[in-house]
């Protein structure tokens, strides 16, 4: 008969029957999700990030916005009407990682794209109370005058490629001429941009038209969050939860 | 060691000061330089000690055995380590909540900002604290219910070094923004593969000596022991999986995104609260409080079950920290469902500690060290108590994103993890270094009730300003539109966020109580009598 003191004087059998025993629950939870029709399915707009927007998502995880700031609308009245429709899986499948937080100390950013001007954001990440008197946000001033470090652009893209984005010859050959190229109003290389990197945003983000600095590329990141997906065209029984 | 073991160590020590000055030269950002150089001169430093040490004459002649003892020094440094990372991560908490009360002290430098230190304080709290009084008990118990010394040699002194190099790593990552932006698992790539080597180092030390025990049973303590490490070195490497941008670089991108890098990110962060939390501090349960209660462990069949379903039921859990996200509503149900069981073997083993203590409740009244276990017991039986209720959808749905869930960190982080670290170091110091108890009792009850009711003031803090959140945010005028903006609900919190800094001055202020009295008790008279610390001794 089974007896639980012939595990308790075999360590090495306590070993095996803990790693099965602690296996379980993480193969059953995780492993459908790779091969699951709706947290694997393409939604019509989604791209991979421009080099700008990906340079900005890495300050945006350098500074770890995460802990304050939420990518994550949860399908409740309240949320969609604060922030926008609720938060579709395809929406963070080129986030290596995934920054959809677990607090709101200051609000969800998923759909922040296009609500505030390039100027808003400035003023508010260089001095978040003249523009919102309760905000308890840090200023991060520093991003103005810090340069981008370009010299590597293409092998982050090399980096992304390897973990799954689609990104493609073409474009890591060119990830340091679109990074430049978004960033200002004159309008060089606009063209490939755009047909590279589709609904694009294409200007000079932080007011400083001979200068690329961290501000430009966390603006350009905010300024696209949430935009790429067409929600007017977007039918949501395709996306059955 | 002989000799040659020596040369070898000089040897390869040398060639890691080489080329890490190399990898600080060629580095492609200043965090990876700054880093590398750290740890050349981190390198050097034990090349000099070693090398002061070396002698061509003694090159071959084995040291003197000393199997007969136990290995304690080791348990000593770590109890340093323990105290010393335990007051630096409570400062940090306050700071960083004086920081949300006035965000001017945020200063607007990269390196003081909340982003950068926030990582700075849990990992500070839960891996530098916590795991330094998992590892220093774990080698002290396991020696004591083994009867026999730590296994492998001087490798237990590898695993203490070694795991304050990967503390010192990450903490100065997160200050110069090398970050994974993984919760409680920010350290980038390089860290991560260093703290893998010093886990396994760890499992070495602890399951060898398991296998050369001269006690025929394994002894509860060490099946949970056992289990935080092997489920967390599991734990840290799926979730780590990364791919660098560059071996000269500090920077690299998960390998998994978006929905499946969430899930796993949370199946491994709720774990670390399962495994490393909550396994490894019931290993140091089931020995300290026994012991300090000089009774039984309540019911041996309950520690069975306890185990085997806590372990079990533990990691399906990860998925209530996703409730209402993209994330599949099966998986979401199923987390939800193995929360809410998990209740029962918690209680099962708050019971068994409680417990343990019938025909001893009265030492409550003498001794302040058992008065600080039995609290964070209780702790432990409310936080397991309030995680099932949280992670239940529709409380989910208002507790999430706010500052309750905070509050349910904190009572269980400060309440049951910090009290049972308190209460095993007070225990220990006396024991390792051999003096006939500690300087003050007074000051324990002193540190006792400081931290009790800082926990009040931060937990009870945390619930209204959480709950308060989550109603403004949700709350609809006659009209049928939203009553509060975001901002609005940013200024309502201001009081409670200052209530939840003097909550942390206060646990802050006990530990520093702590910090007296263990100074007065580590420099007072030694005892006349030798204690037990040979295998051939009593346990």
């Amino acid at each position: 008969m089974f007896n639980h003191s012939t595990i308790e004087r075999n360590a090495t059998l306590l070993l095996v029957l803990g790693l099965l025993t602690v296996a379980v629950g993480g193969i059953v939870e995780v492993v459908p999700l790779f091969y699951l029709q709706n947290t694997i399915e393409k939604v019509e707009g989604m791209r991979p990030y421009t080099p700008l927007e990906l340079v900005g998502r890495n300050i945006y995880v350098r500074e770890g916005c995460y802990v304050c700031h939420s990518q994550m609308i949860r399908p409740f009245r309240d949320e969609t009407e604060r922030y926008g429709h609720y938060s579709l899986a395809a929406e963070s499948m080129f986030d290596h990682p995934f920054q959809w937080g677990s607090k709101r100390t200051g609000p969800d950013l998923a759909r922040v794209g296009n609500k505030y001007s390039d100027d808003w954001h400035r003023e508010h990440l260089t001095n978040p109370r003249s523009v919102v008197p309760e905000s308890v946000m840090p200023g991060y001033s520093f991003l103005s005058q810090t340069d981008v470090d370009t010299r590597y652009m293409d092998e982050h893209l090399i980096a992304n490629r390897r973990v799954g984005v689609p990104y493609t010859d073409d474009m890591i050959a060119n990830a340091k001429i679109d990074l430049a190229a978004q960033a200002t109003d004159s309008g060089d290389g606009a063209e490939d941009l755009l047909k590279r990197y589709p609904k694009a945003q294409i200007r000079d983000f932080d007011g400083q038209p001979d200068k690329l600095t961290e501000m430009d590329a966390l603006v350009a990141y905010l300024q696209m969050l949430g935009t790429l997906v067409d929600f007017s065209t977007f039918k949501a029984e395709a996306e059955s939860r | 060691m002989n000799g040659y073991a020596l040369l070898a160590k000089l040897v390869s020590l040398g060639s890691i000061v080489l080329i890490a000055i190399l990898l600080a030269g060629f580095g492609h950002d200043t965090g990876y330089m700054i880093h590398a150089s750290m740890i050349a001169v981190i390198a050097f430093g034990f090349f000099i000690y070693y090398a002061r040490s070396f002698s061509f004459a003694a090159a071959g002649v084995p040291l003197q055995a000393t199997e007969d003892t136990y290995l304690d020094s080791v348990i000593q440094a770590g109890l340093i380590a323990t105290v010393f990372w335990g007051v630096a991560g409570f400062l940090l908490g306050v700071v960083i909540a004086s920081q949300l009360a006035w965000p001017i002290l945020n200063f607007d430098l990269p390196w003081t900002s909340f982003g950068r230190l926030r990582p700075l304080h849990t990992s500070a709290v839960v891996f530098a604290f916590g795991g330094n009084a998992l590892i220093a008990t774990s080698f002290y118990v396991v020696q004591r219910t083994c009867r026999t010394r730590l296994a492998l040699g001087n490798l237990a002194w590898f695993v203490f070094w070694g795991y304050q190099i990967f503390i010192v790593l990450a903490a100065t990552g997160y200050l110069l923004g090398i970050t994974e932006s993984r919760e409680y698992a920010e350290p980038e790539w390089y860290v991560d593969l260093w703290l893998t080597i010093v886990w396994v180092a760890y499992f070495l030390v602890f399951f060898g000596t398991l296998l050369k025990r001269k006690e025929p049973h394994i002894y509860v303590a060490n099946w949970f022991y056992l289990a935080f490490i092997f489920t967390i070195a599991m734990l840290h490497i799926v979730n780590n999986l990364s791919v660098p941008v560059s071996f000269l670089g500090s920077k690299s991108y998960s390998l998994f995104s978006g929905v499946q890098d969430a899930l796993i990110q949370w199946w491994y962060g709720h774990n670390a609260v399962g495994f490393f939390l909550t396994a490894g501090f019931l290993g140091m349960m089931y020995y300290f409080v026994p012991k300090r209660a000089g009774r039984p462990v309540y019911s041996y069949r309950l520690s069975i079950v306890h185990f085997w379903s806590i372990i079990f039921l533990y990691i399906w859990a990860g998925p209530h920290h996703l409730h209402y996200t993209a994330l599949p509503d099966w998986a979401q149900t199923l987390g939800m469902v193995f929360s809410v069981m998990l209740w029962m073997p918690s209680w099962g083993g708050m019971i068994n500690g409680l417990m343990t203590l019938s025909g001893a409740w009265d030492k409550l009244r003498t001794d302040p060290v058992l008065r600080m276990m039995v609290m964070s017991v209780a702790f432990y039986g409310m936080a397991t108590f309030e995680g099932p209720v949280m992670s239940i959808k529709s409380v989910n749905s208002l507790s999430h994103y706010t500052d309750w869930t905070i509050g349910h960190v904190h009572s269980s982080a400060l309440g049951w993890v910090g009290m049972i670290s308190f209460a095993a170091v007070y225990d220990l110091v006396p024991k390792l270094w051999h003096k006939s108890g500690l300087y003050s009792m007074r000051l324990v009850s002193w540190h006792f009730w400081l931290a009790t009711l800082g926990i009040v003031l931060y937990a009870s803090s945390m619930w209204v300003s959480g709950i308060m959140q989550g109603l403004m945010w949700r709350e609809y005028d006659s009209q049928g539109f939203l009553v509060y903006s975001f901002a609005e609900s940013v200024a309502a919190m201001h009081p409670y966020y200052i209530i939840r800094m003097l909550g942390g001055l206060l646990f802050l202020l006990g530990a520093l109580i702590m910090v007296y009295n263990l100074i007065r008790t580590i420099s007072g008279p030694k005892t006349s009598m030798a204690r037990a610390n040979s295998p051939a001794l009593a346990v």
